[in-house]
């Protein structure tokens, strides 16, 4: 049983992902501000239920995510799983996957952070159907399990993996669209993704920034499949 | 079902699923589980034969690094700073909270 005189300490270390969320779900800063308030609100009251030694940042999200769907969901009465548009799989890697043998000594990592700025990333995302998007931020950019996700969105986890499958399909598609459109790529026709101008171009409209330490190569759950 | 990554650049490349006749996996089977993989989804068996198939391949191992790195690109770049001001509101909400006494009803 947690204290609610804890709470405060405890859990404003995770504003800032729980903001970066809310605002990913909502697409607008002031009903992300909003959500996140009141999931706060919701935590601390709800805190003497929270068991000691849980996982926090998971609860914390389920709140956030349980508000975003009650508050905002019967808002958007937009059609969801048949506008997805999807490449096939491995989309990006077959059209940009040749970069870092354009530039040598620079990892496929350090194009990719140079290749697509900061506001596509976040557009790409927000322009994922709900359901897909819910998904993909859930488990790509807040590294949650299935499991997990499914608890969070109320959902098996065969179909947390096939909107993960579907959504991060066509999250490539609409950065490769991004691109496109700032003339970054080569014709697709020719045989030019290795040629000089990705890169120059991609260098050429970008700022440096801090790559996270990798993690994606050492699996964090191999015995909890 | 994911296709090799090579196929469409590399058709002469001769890992094909059946190409390995000395681990357990091939190309094929290691793309369907690229995803599982990068999530942290694997039992530790499939781990350890997936792995001996990364460092066998190097088409399936840059295929893996590419959608690794791209996973990185994206969740990093999708951070947003929280306004100072919402941050000030939210504790002054909590000590507030904190002061109130009969708040805990819809817990």
């Amino acid at each position: 049983m947690a204290d609610q005189a804890d709470f405060a300490e405890q859990a404003m270390p995770f504003m800032a992902p729980l903001y970066s969320a809310a605002l990913r779900m909502t697409r607008n800063p002031a009903d992300a501000e909003d959500l996140v308030q009141e999931t706060y609100l919701k935590a601390y009251r709800g805190f003497a239920g929270f068991r000691e030694g849980t996982n926090l940042k998971a609860w914390l999200y389920r709140i956030l995510t349980n508000t975003y769907i009650n508050a905002y969901r019967a808002k958007q009465r937009r059609p969801d799983e048949t506008e997805l548009d999807e490449g096939e799989d491995l989309f990006l890697f077959r059209r940009l996957g040749g970069l870092e043998a354009a530039m040598a000594g620079r990892s496929a990592e350090d194009e990719l952070m140079d290749f697509f700025t900061d506001a596509e990333v976040k557009a790409a995302v927000e322009a994922l159907p709900e359901s897909f998007r819910l998904a993909v931020l859930l488990a790509d950019v807040e590294g949650f399990a299935y499991k997990e996700i499914a608890e969070m969105l109320d959902i098996p986890i065969g179909t947390v993996m096939s909107r993960l499958h579907r959504g991060r399909k066509a999250l490539q598609k609409q950065l490769y669209e991004y691109a496109s459109t700032r003339g970054l790529l080569p014709d697709e026709t020719s045989d030019g993704v290795t040629d000089g101008r990705v890169g120059a171009g991609a260098r050429a409209v970008s700022t440096p920034s801090e790559p996270e330490p990798a993690t994606a190569g050492s699996p964090k759950r191999a015995d909890d499949a | 079902m994911l296709e090799h990554p090579d196929a469409t650049r590399r058709p002469g490349h001769d890992h094909g699923p059946d190409g390995h006749t000395h681990n357990s996996v091939g190309c094929q089977d290691a793309l369907a589980e690229l995803y599982l993989y990068l999530d942290g989804e694997l039992t530790t068996d499939r781990l350890s034969s997936l792995r001996a198939h990364l460092e066998d391949c190097s088409p399936c191992f840059e295929a893996f690094d590419f959608e690794a790195e791209l996973r990185m690109v994206v969740a990093s770049r999708c951070r947003d700073t929280v306004p100072e001001e919402l941050r000030q509101r939210i504790l002054q909400s909590l000590r507030d909270g904190a002061c109130g006494t009969a708040d805990t009803a819809d817990a």
